[in-house]
């Protein structure tokens, strides 16, 4: 009784195995393609986080040599950058009063207009400079240059760069919740910065 | 007067250095000028204003530049883009 279950129960497996074989061979095939293209997408030919590094520094250190020493350090401390809307006729760091808007430039974001009175957010202007010539495989500029970038063409030819980018409603790309808490920051940031300044006066 | 190319993957880069008061220097400036607006790059001069205030020109030409210009720094135009969601 038991050779002739024993022998089914053999005969059944081996009848399983080859039927779920064909399955079984596409399916490891699969995911060895899906693996391969995993750490192709991970680690892009020819990407070297040390170039990346460096490439950062290199457009920091010609963003800080452009901008005045009180927008670098709002950008080195907060990671974004402050344009007044509307430029003319007033310092970079005075007090917003004849600005009606102003514009916050992160680095490969959309540029945020908001009402430096009221904190309410206008709109995002999508925008990018991609290079093209993709000279070591990708179009991005580091962070840095990118915020240059949007800070020259902002102060330069304000209605051209919002001419050229893609407008759109607050909240579309970049969280609203999260431009009000860097407001908020710009706001106190700016408070210690006063209070060193006259700290530092009445020292003197 | 240098003049200077973002890059990706790299930052800025100097693509000519020049004295614009000598012609075979200045000659090779404007050359250099011309490929990268060919090119469809946008150009900026960086400057500053008597009151402090720092912004930037661009320029279309290089007769456009000013002659004390130390720098002109080349970047890709803008185009409006959508980059993936960040939020």
């Amino acid at each position: 009784m038991g050779l002739p279950l024993g022998t089914a129960a053999i005969v059944l497996v081996v009848l399983l195995w080859e039927l779920a074989r064909p399955t079984l061979k596409r399916a490891l095939a699969r995911g060895r393609e899906l693996w391969a293209a995993h750490r192709r997408g991970s680690a892009p030919i020819g990407y070297d986080p040390g170039r990346e590094r460096r490439a950062e520094q290199r457009a920091r250190a010609l963003l800080r040599s452009c901008v005045t020493e009180h927008d670098w350090a709002m950008y080195r401390d907060l990671g974004f950058l402050r344009v007044w809307g509307g430029l003319g006729a007033r310092a970079d760091d005075a007090p917003p009063a004849q600005a009606s808007y102003a514009y916050l430039v992160y680095p490969h974001k959309p540029v945020v207009a908001y009402v430096p009175d009221t904190g309410e957010l206008l709109n995002e202007y999508c925008v990018a400079f991609p290079d093209m010539s993709k000279p070591y495989g990708s179009a991005r500029l580091p962070d840095s240059d990118d915020v240059l970038a949007k800070w020259m063409a902002l102060t330069a030819d304000e209605r051209r760069l919002v001419g050229e980018a893609n407008m759109h409603l607050p909240g579309r790309q970049v969280d609203p919740d999260r431009v009000r808490r860097d407001l908020a920051r710009l706001s106190r940031w700016e408070r210690e910065l006063s209070a060193r300044r006259a700290g530092s006066v009445r020292a003197a | 007067m240098k003049l200077l190319r973002m890059k990706p993957g790299h930052g800025e880069i100097v693509l000519a250095e020049g004295d614009v008061a000598v012609p075979e220097q200045e000659r090779e400036l404007i050359e250099a000028f011309r490929r990268e607006l060919d090119a469809g790059m946008w150009a900026a001069v960086p400057t500053q204003a008597p009151g402090g205030r720092r912004e930037a020109e661009l320029v279309k030409s290089f007769d456009e530049v000013p002659r004390d210009a130390e720098r002109v720094i080349f970047f890709p135009r803008a185009a409006g883009g959508s980059p993936q969601a960040t939020r």
